[in-house]
């Protein structure tokens, strides 16, 4: 009978072993999927390193000068374009100007998707943003690195112009702005090179400007060695980061609306992880024994 | 000649760059080089694509198995060239209505992502399979994998609410990032920042040779 | 049907495509891929047309040009047909006989690259980072901690637990040192990893361990992301389902 009994359990571990992955992608869909259909917005704590971002923002003064890149593409939009909605929120409702620029090509358009969506605000509506006087977009200059160094000596040596060709002498927004001296903050939304790495250390270590950063989940726990020395002010990581900060702003948004689902899919795969272990080892004590 | 002239090459060029840090006179050499730099990026991102092509233009000539794929490769390259060219304005290519945009929201930008959200199902299948605790450092790994993934979703919430504040899953996942995590990142950080120094000096100088080596 | 109304349905076909890969290999998902390597091919080589080749190259060149032709002058802008000429080098790898000339081309990127990277590297990941290790080391004893939940067995847990992490806050400083150290002296493979040196190699093992877990986490996140927004394009844009 225990014989019988212990091939029943032996069947049933190596058979889970062994499940086809197909079901394992039905699990992660389903546990993605579904969420999405509960329009729920959760509460959470915002983490340090985000409460820091947002400080940083808080403290400037109306009227200060906030130099905002958008280096990523649309692969990266779930994770860091509410950051982005978010960055323009805060620096527009706390009125200060706003100049954008990209160091990936599709950054400055990414720029312009947000803007659309934040102009859309009533609070914001309200202000009358004017395009060249509260923000200017300069648009996307090859180069990578190389761009954030020579902006350091003058913006003009790599944006003679802004996105639509009107010269930046022209441009009310700029006409106190030469490098970085006169830029009170540095927001990048970073999701690979050129990126984050770059500004810490062609910004801030040689020109000692002041920079906080969104990236991807990927790239986050990188940046945290810059957060302990002070190289950075503070990082919103992936789309955590992303809801936190919304939460700071107390306007939640995208980024809070899909952390149910991500809630949901992480549950499921630390359920696979404990799943597979239990198997794992249920087998090796049987072969053992 | 083959090998001397990309050794004096690589020193007269890494010493510029070098120096012009320290000299600031020196910079409008430094952006010179700069600029060339990029021209000749732009030709090395051309000459992989053109070996695309004719790995592919091969495949199709020969009628090898899956030619018809490599046409498929070779029309979608073309018909982007082309509108990106000669079809969209210009310099101003990527602005939103232009031909160019349309394909890039429609076509490369769904097929970008979704190739990457791919990972997100084999993460979890390879998690499933692959994920175990033989011995302490694994163990490790999965224990500060699994503070993570709970503590950074509002999942580590809900399980750790019975703890007081400041002793949940969701502070303990904050403090792995800002203490031990961050050491091995640092570690990480400042072995890599050693070996590019010693990398850049070896190649400067020339006892590394192996990009100007024989074929 | 508008364009992007269609625009839509061929990024909800080409998503379909590219997941249909999970159940198996099969040729609409063949012809995805196929279709997404001839794009990004094709959409790197108009971007690097436009934004690096023409204003780097072909702008200066017809500056130069130009003054020849209005003012007489040979102009400085000609010196960037070096840029164009090493750029042909590389080109000609494709060619056998003469491919070796494109090491000239490459010799000119290395040594930028190693010059430009030689002291950013050296202070922001080097110097400025083993600055930030050196740090004052917490020599106070952690408060006791005892929990009230209610319940005994929750009670004996969250003690243990909020006691454990009561002793990782009060010594955080010296888990950053110890951790940046034994994880330095990890890297170093020239001594053989034996006796104090091989003890504090291991420590620094475990906590590089921790750390990759940390980096899993967060990959994990990352990559759910990306699907959660491509399930949202699926069903929020393209179905309308809410």
């Amino acid at each position: 009978m225990n014989e019988t009994t212990n091939q029943e359990k032996k069947t049933f571990w190596e058979k889970l072993l062994s499940i086809d992955r197909r079901i394992i992608f039905l699990f992660i869909a389903v546990a993605i999927s579904v969420p999405l259909f509960f329009k729920t917005s959760l509460d959470m704590p915002v983490s340090p390193v985000v409460q820091e971002v947002y400080n940083a923002i808080e403290k400037l003064e109306a009227g200060s000068k906030v130099l905002v890149s958008f280096d990523y593409d649309p692969g990266s939009m779930p994770e860091l374009q509410p950051m982005a909605e978010s960055f323009f929120r805060h620096c527009f409702r706390n009125n200060l100007k706003v100049i954008i620029m990209g160091l990936w090509p599709q950054g400055p358009l990414q720029a312009n998707i947000a803007l659309d969506q934040v102009f859309k605000d009533e609070d914001i509506k309200a202000k009358n943003l004017q395009y060249g006087i509260d923000y200017v977009n300069l648009g996307f200059t090859a180069g990578n690195e190389v761009v954030i160094d020579r902006m350091g000596h003058d913006f003009r040596e790599s944006y003679p112009a802004d996105s639509r060709g009107t010269p930046l002498s022209e441009i009310p927004l700029m006409r106190g702005v030469r490098n970085y001296d006169n830029i009170d903050l540095i927001l990048n939304l970073s999701a690979g090179y050129p990126g984050t790495m770059e500004w810490v250390q062609y910004a801030v270590d040689v020109f000692h400007v002041k920079l906080a950063a969104g990236n991807t989940a990927v790239q986050a726990p990188s940046m945290y060695p810059y957060i302990q020395t002070g190289q950075l002010a503070g990082v919103l990581g992936g789309m955590k980061g992303g809801a936190e900060y919304e939460i700071a702003l107390k306007r939640p948004a995208k980024a809070v609306s899909y952390m149910f689902s991500q809630a949901i899919a992480h549950g499921v795969i630390c359920l696979f992880i404990i799943i597979g272990n239990i198997a794992f080892f249920s087998l090796r004590k049987k072969k053992t024994s | 000649m083959r090998r001397e002239v990309p050794l004096i090459l690589t020193a007269i060029v890494g010493i510029t760059m070098i120096i012009a840090h320290f000299i600031p006179p020196l910079n409008i050499l430094k952006n010179l080089f700069e600029d060339w730099f990029f021209i000749i990026a732009a030709f090395a991102i051309y000459l992989g694509i053109l070996n695309l092509i004719l790995v592919n233009g091969d495949k199709i000539y020969k009628k090898q198995k899956g030619w018809l794929f490599g046409a498929v490769v070779i029309l979608g390259f073309l018909v982007i060239t082309i509108i990106g060219i000669f079809f969209s304005g210009g310099k101003s290519f990527q602005d939103p209505g232009t031909p160019f945009y349309y394909i890039y929201m429609n076509l490369y930008y769904p097929l970008s992502a979704t190739m990457f959200a791919l990972l997100a199902f084999f993460v979890a299948s390879a998690s499933y399979r692959a994920f175990r605790a033989r011995n302490v450092e694994a163990t490790m790994l999965l224990l500060a994998a699994f503070i993570l993934m709970l503590g950074r979703v509002p999942i580590g919430e809900w399980i750790s609410a019975w703890l007081p504040e400041g002793y949940r899953l969701g502070d303990a996942a904050d403090w792995i990032m800002d203490f031990p995590m961050t050491a091995g990142q640092k570690a990480i950080m400042i072995g890599i920042a050693l070996g590019v120094v010693s990398s850049a000096l070896r190649v400067i100088l020339g006892l590394e040779r192996a990009y100007s080596a024989g074929e | 049907m508008s364009s992007e109304v269609i625009g839509i349905w061929i990024g909800a076909i080409l998503t379909l495509g590219i997941f249909s890969f999970l159940y198996k290999d099969n040729p609409f998902y063949k012809f995805s891929e196929a279709l997404f390597v001839g794009i990004s091919a094709g959409y790197w080589f108009v971007v690097t047309f436009w934004q690096y080749f023409v204003p780097k190259f072909w702008d200066n060149l017809s500056l130069a040009y130009s003054e020849l032709l209005t003012k007489g002058r040979v102009d400085y802008h000609w010196i960037y047909l070096v840029g164009g000429f090493f750029g042909v080098l590389m080109l000609l790898r494709l060619v056998p006989k003469i491919g070796w000339l494109s090491r000239w081309s490459l010799a000119f990127i290395v040594g930028t690259t190693a010059g430009l990277q030689f002291t950013r590297y050296l202070e922001s990941n080097g110097i400025l980072q083993v600055k930030g290790t050196i740090m004052p080391l917490d020599l106070t004893y952690p408060k006791p901690f005892i929990a009230h939940t209610g319940f005994i067995i929750t009670d004996i847990l969250g003690t243990i637990w909020c006691n454990l992490l009561n002793i990782l806050y009060t010594y955080s400083h010296w888990v950053l040192v110890v951790g940046t150290f034994c994880g330095l002296i990890y890297f170093f493979f020239s001594k053989e990893h034996k006796g104090v040196f091989g003890g504090a190699a291991r420590v620094g093992v475990w906590f590089l361990m921790i750390t990759f877990g940390a980096l899993f986490g967060y990959t994990v996140m990352s990559r759910m992301s990306l699907l959660i927004g491509r399930m949202d394009y699926l069903f929020g844009i393209w179905l309308g389902l809410y």
